[in-house]
């Protein structure tokens, strides 16, 4: 009877370790060998990535399709949730499968599983040309120097701000937070990001970090180099912000959803958000701020600040059979063409400086200009194999910061041991 | 769960009768233990691989180190841990210093102290307003039937749903603001966001409780109670000496269900706020820590697991020790 009794506990209680179990196994071992195999095959590929929410990813794929028939690119579509499209990629990358032949990889991984060993160098016969794309997409691709995937679409984020209010928009910190009176005059808040403690956190941290001339981490990916001066002021500047009410109490909460909702109804003068919000502003039923905003390249401490870049590499796995179509689709991805019609049909932001200037695309997105300023200026995230402990590391920080619990330069120094301790040192 | 509801009330009848054979007889028989054993082993081998081998390989994995860079920026395998993962978590030390601010090992007391804070704090709640429920809807009045099948509402509907809806209720502009006339970020706040997910939690369970009491309360006899009337008991005396004493099982039973629950809980706090407000991890439960570290490292992570797995096995083990909660329902009681 005990027996039962305490066979019965056990199996209310192992609910537990099942989730663990069930994903454990994640051995990324080395693939040295792999990188060697199949460089010269050619054959159907498939290309795989997270939901397809544009217009532009199967027209690219036929096109591709038709001019390639012997070696069709198949696409397969993984779930719209970026945590599971990272786990579904580990999982068949320790599997070795090699039906994934490309895939796309957002940037923040990319390190990871260079590191892994999971993705072609592209590197000899597998290089590709990085002539005319923009430099902040290339050097998202590299870890350690090394190239292991090609940009494929970028983004940045940009300031809107409300031009029926604000003729000029602000420069610098100091001219916006000098705008707020503007704000506090038509009983509106002044300025919000993403503050809520998730990776939107984490991207604003690092814009005002950067932005003042600090640095999150090292090129090697372990080295923390955040405990600066620069990057306290510049980490002061929102709680500052947050100090005066210049920034709402409520943004602590915001993601980017919540800030957008806000800058519609007309309640923000100033937003810090992505491409996307653009075209919904100002066409969305419920937007009352149609007409009557505009965007301009994020502030910094005294100038053109810089915005974190955002977007997808396209890579090649290492276990892939037929590497050498691979590495040319990955260039017909990079093509002017192609980039192209990423912007025209899928609004995804382009790598090549050229599609940013063209007429016919920057009438119909009159924030292109704006966006390239953003992204030419732009600092990736830490290209760090640690990235989730990384990312914790800066936002536990930066949100202690804000809150008030601790001081900007404290925080700084504390990010930095955090992330050193991440990377096992 | 469903099973953990409708099993109690059917097994409630089998409590009563076994004591009486117990009384009789000192043992079963010999055949009658083989042939127990015999048909109790099919259930035990599917158990032992369907439950033991998880925990044993989330164990087995707790004592390996995660993978780390060489030289070259490669993942290497992490070999042979010993108990450094145990004290990366017990002792929060990472690597030779103690763990800094931002990283997961620096929380995992403070996570603990508030897993077992949403574990006493709701279950209190629930328990009072559950036997309440449960008392009025033993009463007879119209629409019994109604009400009883109504207050499981809550209940039925998704956790992932309730979380969203709450979520919804305590945003800025939401609700919960709107009827108090109130300005406060709840997800921003330490005990705002706490009281916030109790608040949901209590909404949703309570039910739960409220039946699993309501179904030993059924199983007493009105007779009992109009004995106790004929003896002149006052209601107090009814409540106090008759129904608290012959509930009890049922109530324990209830309780132990609603602790492991809420030791393990994982989904209110990750969508009301993703285990932030206040400090920023003020609503980490450890379920979401094993989540988080998921991330960083499988073996760590197995070994914040087991951590979780004893603690709550510790308390389960307490429950059946001290207060004779039977999760199986069949088990007889050795006094009265």
């Amino acid at each position: 009877m005990r027996h039962a009794r305490i066979a019965a506990s056990i199996a209310a209680l192992s609910t537990i370790a099942l989730p663990l179990s069930a994903c454990g196994g994640g051995n990324g071992s080395t693939s040295n060998d792999a990188f060697a195999a199949h460089l010269k095959d050619r054959g159907p590929i498939t290309y795989v990535q997270g939901k397809v929410n544009d217009n532009a990813t199967h027209a690219i794929i036929d096109q591709w399709n038709k001019l390639h028939p012997d070696e069709k690119v198949t696409l397969k579509e993984q779930t719209d949730e970026a945590d599971q499209q990272h786990d579904d990629l580990v999982r068949n990358f320790d599997a070795k499968n090699p039906e994934y032949d490309v895939v796309s990889v957002d940037l923040v991984w990319t390190s990871e599983f260079a590191a892994k060993g999971y993705l072609q160098p592209l590197k000899g016969d597998m290089a590709i040309d990085t002539d005319g794309l923009l430099d902040s997409a290339v050097e998202g691709a590299q870890y350690n120097g090394v190239q292991y995937a090609a940009p494929q679409t970028s983004d940045g984020g940009m300031l809107y701000y409300r031009s029926d209010l604000v003729k000029t928009p602000p420069k610098t910190w100091k001219e916006l937070f000098d705008d707020c009176a503007i704000a506090r005059k038509a009983h509106i808040d002044c300025y919000a990001g993403q503050f809520n403690k998730y990776e939107g956190l984490t991207v604003n941290a690092s814009e005002a970090i950067n932005g003042a001339g600090g640095a999150i981490m090292a090129e090697d990916g372990k080295t923390p180099t955040v405990d600066s001066p620069e990057a306290a002021k510049g980490l002061q500047v929102l709680v500052d912000g947050f100090k005066s009410g210049d920034i709402p109490k409520s943004a602590i909460t915001y993601s980017e959803e919540e800030g957008r909702t806000a800058f519609e109804s007309g309640k923000l003068l100033f937003l810090r958000n992505w491409p996307y919000v653009y075209g919904l502003a100002a066409s969305e039923a419920s937007s009352k701020v149609k007409g009557k905003f505009d965007v301009a390249p994020l502030p910094g401490l005294d100038g053109v600040g810089a915005s974190t870049l955002g977007g997808h590499n396209a890579a090649i796995s290492a276990y892939s059979d037929h590497k050498a179509t691979a590495i040319d689709f990955l260039k017909f991805l990079e093509s002017a063409d192609i980039q192209k019609e990423y912007m025209e049909k899928g609004s995804l932001a382009p790598i090549r400086a050229e599609v940013y200037k063209d007429p016919a695309l920057v009438k119909k997105y009159p924030y292109l200009p704006t966006l390239l300023t953003s992204i030419e200026n732009a600092v990736p995230r830490p290209r760090t194999p640690f990235y989730p402990a990384v990312t914790k590391a800066i936002q536990d920080n930066a949100y202690a910061a804000l809150k008030g619990d601790k001081t900007a330069a404290e925080a700084v120094k504390d990010m930095a041991a955090a992330i050193k301790a991440a990377s096992g040192q | 769960m469903s099973s953990n509801a409708s099993g109690s009330p059917a097994s409630a009848p089998a409590r009563r009768r076994l004591p009486r054979r117990r009384a009789r007889g000192s043992s079963l028989d010999p055949h009658e233990t083989r042939r127990a054993l015999l048909l109790v082993a099919p259930a035990v081998a599917v158990l032992a691989l369907v439950i033991g081998y998880p925990v044993v390989r989330a164990v087995w994995m707790s004592f390996q180190a995660d993978q780390h860079l060489d030289a070259n920026g490669t993942f290497v395998q992490g070999g042979f841990a010993g108990l450094d993962n145990y004290k990366h978590w017990l002792l929060q030390r990472c690597g030779d210093v103690a763990c800094p601010p931002g990283s997961t090992g620096s929380s995992f007391w403070e996570v603990v102290g508030i897993t077992l804070f949403f574990t006493v704090v709701t279950v209190s709640i629930e328990l009072v307003l559950g036997f309440w429920f449960a008392v009025i809807m033993n009463g007879k009045f119209r629409g019994r039937g109604l009400v009883r099948a109504a207050v499981l509402i809550p209940w039925a509907i998704p956790t992932a749903v309730t979380a969203k809806l709450w979520y919804f209720i305590f945003s800025y502009d939401g609700i919960a603001n709107h009827l108090f006339g109130a300005h406060v970020v709840w997800f921003g706040d330490k005990w705002a966001a706490r009281s916030a997910i109790i608040v949901s939690d209590v909404w949703k369970t309570t039910p739960f409780m409220a039946l699993l009491i309501l179904a030993g309360l059924q199983l007493i006899s009105d007779d009992v109670y109009e004995a106790a009337k004929v003896d002149g008991a006052s209601a107090w005396q009814r409540f106090w000496s008759i129904t608290v004493p012959l509930v009890k099982p049922a109530v324990v039973v209830a309780l132990l269900f609603r602790t492991l629950d809420v030791l393990r809980m994982y989904d209110l706090p990750a969508i009301m706020t993703g285990g932030g407000a206040g400090d920023g991890n003020d609503t980490t439960t450890l379920s979401i820590l094993v989540i988080n570290e998921i991330r960083n490292g499988f073996n760590s992570a197995a070994a914040l697991s087991t951590l979780t797995f004893l603690l709550v096995f510790g308390v389960a083990f307490l429950f059946i020790k001290f207060l004779g909660a039977s999760a199986t329902g069949a088990e007889p009681k050795a006094k009265r």
